[in-house]
């Protein structure tokens, strides 16, 4: 219980087309992560999903069933909001369970699965406050219990941690993930941020400009990216791109990530002068101006010391060089 | 706090402007209140100093309230007032939600069509309003009179409203549609508390040419039954003498209700439960 399908789903707001033919498969229990830049309709898919937005053509599938045309509150899921979302003017208590009393659920059903959610988010205390005698994180966590005690088919995340600070969001990451294993439920989760996307997710979907450019595993993405664009977009320095006809190359673009590069003081593939060093601790990167590679950053683990204005000579690992052709595709 | 701010001079000024805004706008309220408790010769001898031992007279008082049927005049004011208010931020508040929530053909125009009458005033259609009101049997009625307050104040309620409720959050409203509430449970229990501010704001603005409007009730409701507060303070004003007791005292009394009613709506200006609800 818990599959999703989308079959060429498209959604336009009057002439401009945000969705351009989405098809998608969710296994139950799978985590699966929506990334992608500002603006390319990560927020819209999870909107049609959830039956908030009716698309312009597709279809959506929940266990196999066509929900096209089912009420948001009839399609077993839940979503939790950027936002949070809370009701006002209720207790935590009530926001939890206004849900269910819209849906008919005995009373005793409701108090047990409020003590159920409320004992696994910590939120005991708090079930008798308003939205508005609670801190960020807190909200947060009622929201995401509002959906546990839904017992839905289907989680909806829309950035649920980005209005969180970066220490209430490792946290909050974590509960999210604890959560999943605790409920094998199937979640689908949208995030801008590289580092939820890849600890989170069984697999990643990642969206650019309404049209899905892969799916795959973390690991085959970083590993294996299909394109300039997927390639650029996982990793964090983002992947260096050097123009193929500057190296000698027969591809238009030669991809290398900053973590497959290595630096020597006196020789190396390619010469550069030193522009900045950024100093984190447990590595460093360097940003190196090349004669014939250009702008190249490099990420060294470890202390690394370099001045700027030193020279310094970039190695590519050969083995973990991307080529891409003109299409942006890479090439084999 | 910085001494930039808390200047003495800058304090003084400012207060000085309040003040002296404050005066201009009160005086003649208290200038009205004042001489209604003074003798006629009281009023015309001295009209702006306060009621003396010697001036100090209740006659325009006993006037009042003995001559004509006052407090049926307050009642039909206060009905037709609280009346149109209710449907003007009622159906203004329903029609703002859906020109700010649904996505339809025609939207924008209909928003615009719906704001054509802040700029038309209503009392150009008089005569075919009359003329409407005597073919459905409604002169003479406090019917006609709500029925004309409420075209009059919905324009600007739905132009105001529909501003404030493009602010209310789609997430919260989302939200409560995965929860299974109707859009009508959405509308009252959710973003009508969230919009509460402007709901008082415009229930003022509508209320107070209601209370003090002649026009409508002179023409289309001018029968003893029906009249106004305003209208029955007519029958003060004569063309040749003019009971100015009674006048001031009628109009001092009419302050009254409004103020209770502005009391009531400002309180509700106060934001109490809606914050926390996002972010
Ligand atoms: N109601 C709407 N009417 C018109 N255009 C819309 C509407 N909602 C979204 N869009 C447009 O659709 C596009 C995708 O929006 P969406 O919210 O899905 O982006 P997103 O990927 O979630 O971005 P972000 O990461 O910033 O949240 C945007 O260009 C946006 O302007
Ligand atoms: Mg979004």
């Amino acid at each position: 219980m818990g599959s999703l399908k989308i079959e060429n789903v498209k959604k336009a707001f009057g002439p401009v087309e945000v969705l351009k033919g989405i098809d998608l498969e969710v296994n139950d229990g799978e985590f699966v992560v929506f990334v992608g830049p500002s603006g390319c309709g990560k927020s819209t898919l999870l909107r049609v999903i959830a039956g908030l937005e009716d698309s312009t053509s597709g279809r959506v599938l929940i266990d196999g069933a066509d929900v096209s045309i089912t009420p948001p509150a009839k399609r077993g899921i839940a979503m939790v909001f950027q936002t949070y979302a809370l009701y006002p003017h209720l207790t935590v208590r009530n926001n939890m369970a206004l849900g269910l009393k819209q849906a008919g659920t005995p009373a005793a059903e409701i108090e047990r699965r409020i003590k159920i959610a409320s004992a696994m988010l910590s939120l005991e205390p708090y079930l008798e406050r308003r939205p508005a005698e609670l801190s960020g994180g807190q909200r947060q966590r009622v929201a995401i219990g509002r959906a546990v005690v839904r017992e839905p088919k289907l989680f909806l995340f829309d950035e649920p941690l980005s209005n969180l600070d970066a220490a209430l969001r490792v946290n909050t990451r974590l509960e999210i993930a604890q959560l999943h294993r605790r409920l094998k439920a199937t979640m689908v989760y949208v995030t801008h941020d590289q580092v939820e996307a890849m600890t989170l997710a069984d697999r990643l979907v990642v969206l650019n400009a309404g049209r899905i450019e892969q799916i795959g595993s973390p690991m085959e993405l970083y590993n294996a990216p299909a394109n300039e664009f997927v390639a650029g977009f996982i990793g964090s320095p983002k992947m260096n791109f050097i123009d193929g006809a500057k190296l000698g190359e027969t591809a238009k673009t030669i991809g290398v990530r900053p973590e497959h590069l290595t630096v020597d003081a006196k020789s190396g593939a390619w010469k550069g002068t030193v522009v900045h060093a950024e100093h984190l601790g447990a590595d460093t990167n360097l940003y190196l101006d090349c004669e014939k590679a250009g702008l190249i950053t490099v990420r060294i683990f470890g202390v690394y010391n370099a001045e700027p204005g030193s020279v310094l000579y970039a190695t590519p690992d050969a083995a973990k060089t991307y080529r891409f052709g003109a299409d942006g595709k890479v090439l084999k | 706090m910085s001494t930039a701010t808390r200047s003495l001079p800058r304090t003084i000024g400012a207060h000085a402007i309040l003040i002296t805004y404050t005066v201009i706008a009160l005086f003649p309220v208290i200038l009205v209140v004042m001489n209604s408790f003074k003798s006629r010769a009281g009023i015309f001898g001295a009209p702006l100093t306060p009621p003396t031992t010697k001036t100090f007279d209740l006659i325009g008082y006993t006037t009042v309230f003995g001559q004509g049927d006052f407090f049926h005049y307050f009642q039909n004011s206060l009905v037709v007032t609280v009346a149109s208010l209710f449907f003007v931020l009622l159906f203004g508040a329903m029609a703002a939600f859906a020109l700010s929530e649904y996505r339809f053909r025609g939207n924008t125009l209909m928003g615009l069509y719906l704001a054509l009458g802040i700029m038309i005033p209503i009392r150009l259609g008089t005569v075919a309003i009359l003329q409407l009101m005597v073919a459905s049997g409604l002169v003479n009625t406090l019917t006609a009179l709500i029925l004309v307050y409420t075209a009059q104040g919905l324009p600007l309620a739905i132009f105001i409203l529909s501003e404030f409720m493009k602010q209310v959050s789609n997430d919260l409203k989302n939200a409560g549609r995965i929860d299974g509430l109707s859009e009508y449970t959405i509308f009252f229990r959710l973003v009508l508390p969230l919009v509460r501010p402007a709901m008082a704001t415009v229930a003022v603005f509508t209320m107070i040419p209601i209370w003090n409007d002649l026009w409508f009730p002179l023409i289309l409701a001018p029968s003893e039954e029906t009249k106004t507060v305003t209208l029955g303070a007519q029958l003060f004003l004569g063309q040749f003498v003019t009971n100015w007791n009674a006048i001031l005292a009628a109009l001092s009394l009419a302050i009254l209700p409004v103020l209770i009613l502005y009391v009531i709506f400002s309180r509700q200006l106060i934001r109490g439960i809606t914050s926390g609800a996002v972010k």
